[in-house]
């Protein structure tokens, strides 16, 4: 056993590792970030909880030394949103994946952001269905090899920085799992701004999506990556379809003020009935 | 512990069922909802909606019931009581998230106001289909506990019975009214809230990093202490089988003691958590066991066959699960038949069976539900069970 | 005793609340048992109505109505559907206005009052309905007037009150007057 201590022993559960991941997998990489972004953003760790569903992704919550917790497949938010609306002092993270968040759990991902409860989603997309054996996701790109669609995938993807600027996130941002110190930063800023903020990290699946569409081990994922990905803040988010083996524009895309759930529920309570009215945010404990 | 004033309120009042189950909950200290509007329990989730605002509550609208029960869960994580509310199709979308609840042991109260099913059915009217469905809804093997409320008064005292009971045994709780007992209205006495005797969870204080969130400590009904959310103790909490610390752990083994210990929280504290109500069965030869609102169309039909002189009692289901096996079986010995009346085409009169074990005679009265059964056939079948 | 009551009209005219009330003004001042039922259905505003009320000095089990002993029609449309259900020597409550009563046989007396017509007189026919239970209360004696008079606080509007509680006076008032024009005529009679 190795005596010296991990420099991030403090926020993962070392008595679980080796984690589940395969070698050259994103998802790694992005708990790294995290765990950075955590320092970075100052916040108390007992104030910080963690929520995945299911899936290679949804194994983080596992991995991540807070109050976390592993939920069913797709219900992360809501599980997020019931914690968060309950207790308004938590900082409230969902780590999920592609899958889990925006098949499945879709329709929860839309309707959070047009709430704005103020969690921060951190969605790793390795465009396909990974935990299961690599199956046909809502993000997969034409025409992408899955088990589930062996002659090659013919529907269309979510754009998903598109999708949640729709329907509201007040931050929205988009990198590869390369691009660690520019993930770190997004995501420290996510950590501290206000409302349902988004980031997407594109994530190598070398195991099952790269080696079913010949696209070589994890190192060959970074190199493309590497070469393809275009840094492009304030993109327009109609724009940033990720098509098959073409260029990842990668960035922060919205950063804007709307108020959260709980801002506008004390607005109107405060409105309505006056100084009979105990405002939410600051009674709950 | 006594309820916190602030929720109650206090008095007499003329409420139907879904209104009382309300204010039973905002007595009992819920201050979290989240729910999706379906009839015939709206009514429950508007109450609160209004109420909550002044009371430090939080009521959130969700975007289905999958949404609502993941949501109770989480909230209650935060160390909120919470509730949601809804009917049979919402009911069966809540089932999965049921099973994550009964997994990870978070105390949350679910009402299900029963109309006719299956499928979208009868909207606005009666049944009592959903029964089985509470106690196997959601997949695997766990227990629950479900109460049946008969009127109004007990929607309110049951709705807080359940919030009770989910803290005391980390449990999801189901209130399982129907659609005539939610759509009465009768007299409620609200109890001051120095009268109302609230139960909350136990929690754990002892050093962070010797916090296990699944260890049993000896004299807790095998109910392990619970941590809230932000209170230090950095837990994992998961819906795989998971071992003391809450840490997947997939084998036959941990798989045997996590299951068993869910189950055996429940059945064995049967005793504590079962309620019933009997009605002259001293010396009866027949028992109509019934519940919710046919022990009320039930009355009239022993009432009709008392005035024949028929030997007949009813016992009523206060807590449909766990099932009071117990005080079934004493009577199975002593009587010559039992008869289930249920909105339904027998779901409890297989649990029945199963505890009368052919020690006397099983009759049902089914129903497939949109009104209640005319007591003249309760009666008829009443005296085929006393030949 | 058990007497079973239904209100009836068209869904709009308040039925729904004078059964709310009339349970309220037994189960809470009147010292009695009380359970009102109502059809729960996708009705829309305008259709018929009803609401079923089970008043009794013993704790009610069955609490549904199948024979009422009074029926109070606020609609033709109520009228015709509710009335064969009616108890034998059960009373029949009319908005004349609004009620033809098709009895070829001359075997029915309803207790009829203009109710509408007095709420609309008190500036609004939202009021029929608490005309009408004030009449009902005087009528019948089923539920005391007393206890309407503390059951209405709390049920309607607070700014309506005064006015709601014009109307049902209004209502007892009328049905005072004419149980003692009716007594009169009987003496007259005999």
């Amino acid at each position: 056993m190795n005596e010296a201590a991990h420099p991030m022993e403090s926020i993962l559960r070392m008595d679980r590792m080796p984690h589940i991941w395969c070698p050259g997998c994103g998802i790694g990489t992005v708990v790294t970030a995290f765990a950075m972004a955590l320092q970075q953003a100052g916040i108390p760790l007992d104030k910080i909880a963690v929520v995945s569903g299911i899936g290679c992704s949804g194994r983080v919550a596992g991995y991540i030394k807070l109050d976390s917790f592993h939920t069913t497949h797709g219900r992360a938010i809501p599980f997020a949103t019931g914690l968060k609306l309950a207790n308004p002092e938590l900082t409230v993270v969902v780590i999920s994946g592609d899958g889990d968040l925006i098949a499945i759990g879709g329709n929860h991902f839309i309707h959070a952001a047009r709430r704005n409860v103020d969690i921060k989603v951190f969605c790793i997309n390795n465009f396909n269905y990974a935990m299961t054996g690599g199956q046909l996701g809502p993000t997969t790109p034409e025409p992408a090899i899955t088990t589930t669609s062996p002659y090659g995938a013919f529907e269309n993807p979510f754009n998903l920085p598109f999708l949640a600027e729709g329907s509201g996130a007040v931050y929205v941002a988009r990198w590869t799992a390369l691009h660690i110190r520019r993930l770190t930063k997004s995501m420290t800023e996510a950590l501290l701004k206000k409302g349902f903020s988004f980031v997407e990290i594109i994530a190598p699946c070398p195991t099952l999506y790269s080696r079913r569409n010949r696209l070589g081990d994890g190192l060959d994922e970074l190199r493309h990556y590497h070469d393809k990905s275009v840094i492009k803040h304030g993109a327009d988010t109609r724009e940033l379809d990720i098509s098959y083996r073409d260029k990842i524009v990668m960035g922060k895309f919205v950063d804007r003020e709307r108020p959260t759930f709980v801002e506008a529920l004390d607005k109107r309570f405060t409105e309505v009935f006056g100084k009979k009215y105990e405002p939410y945010g600051k009674v709950a404990t | 512990m006594k309820a916190d004033a602030k929720g109650v309120l206090t008095g007499a009042h003329y409420l139907d069922g879904d209104h009382a189950c309300a204010e039973g909950a905002l007595a009992a200290g819920c201050r979290f909802f989240a729910g999706y509007p379906i009839t015939p329990s709206t009514e429950v989730a508007e109450r609160i909606a209004s109420r909550f605002p002044l009371v430090g509550g939080l009521f959130v609208q969700m975007e289905d019931e999958l949404a609502s029960m993941a949501a109770i869960l989480g909230a209650s994580w935060a160390g909120k009581k919470s509730m949601t509310v809804t009917s049979g199709p919402g009911f069966s979308l809540m089932m999965e998230n049921i099973g994550l609840g009964a997994m990870t042991e978070t105390p949350c109260v679910i009402v299900n106001v029963q109309r006719g099913g299956p499928s979208t059915g009868l909207p606005t009217l009666p049944g009592q289909q959903d029964m089985m469905q509470a106690r196997w809804g959601s997949h695997g093997d766990y227990e629950i506990i479900a109460v049946v409320p008969n009127s109004p008064q007990e929607c309110f005292d049951l709705t807080i019975e359940a919030f009770n009971l989910s803290e005391k045994y980390r449990v999801p709780v189901m209130v399982m009214m129907d659609e005539c007992v939610g759509h009465m209205t009768e007299r409620v006495d609200i109890p001051a809230a120095s009268e109302l005797e609230v139960y909350n969870r136990k929690l754990y204080d002892g050093p962070k990093d010797q916090y296990l969130p699944y260890k049993v400590e000896n004299g807790n009904g095998q109910v392990p202490l619970m941590a809230n959310a932000g209170d230090g103790y950095r837990f994992h909490i998961t819906g795989l089988t998971h071992d003391e610390r809450g840490y997947p752990a997939m084998n036959a083994e941990v798989q045997q003691q996590c299951v068993s210990r869910l189950m055996d929280k429940i059945t064995g504290n049967a005793a504590d958590i079962c309620r019933y109500e009997e009605h002259r069965l001293k010396g009866a030869e027949v028992v109509v066991v019934t519940y919710g609102i046919s022990s009320r169309v039930t009355m009239r039909a022993i009432e009709l066959a008392q005035a024949k002189g028929l030997s007949v009692g009813m016992f009523r289901l206060i807590t449909a699960w766990p099932f009071p096996e117990k005080r079934i079986k004493e009577l199975a010995e002593k009587v010559k038949s039992l008869v289930m009346v249920e909105l339904n085409m027998g779901q409890m009169v297989h649990e029945l069976e199963r505890c009368v074990a052919g020690r006397a005679k099983v009759f049902l009265s089914p129903h497939a539900g949109g009104w209640v059964h005319d007591p003249d056939d309760i009666l008829k079948l009443i005296q085929e069970a006393a030949k | 005793m058990r007497t079973e009551i239904r209100f009836s009209g068209l869904g709009g005219q308040g039925i729904i609340l004078s059964g709310i009330l009339s349970g309220k003004a037994a189960a809470l001042f009147g010292n009695k048992h009380a359970t009102m039922t109502q059809s729960f259905g996708p009705e829309a505003r305008g259709s018929a109505c009803s609401a079923q009320l089970v008043v009794s000095d013993e704790k009610i089990f069955y609490p549904y109505v199948t024979r009422p002993s009074i029926l109070v029609a606020m609609s033709q449309e109520a009228y015709q559907k509710f009335s064969p259900d009616l108890a034998e020597n059960g009373i029949l409550i009319i908005d004349e206005d609004l009620v033809t009563v098709n009895d070829t046989n001359g075997q029915i007396s309803p207790l009829a009052i203009p109710a509408t017509r007095f709420a609309e007189g008190l500036g609004n026919r939202i009021l029929a309905n608490l005309v009408m239970l004030g009449f009902f209360s005087a009528a019948t004696e089923a539920i005391s007037p007393d206890s309407f008079k503390k059951a209405i606080p709390g049920s309607v509007p607070e700014r309506f009150l005064d006015l709601n509680m014009q109307a049902f006076g209004r209502g007892h008032s009328y049905g005072t007057e004419s149980a003692a024009e009716r007594t009169r005529q009987i003496r007259l009679k005999a």
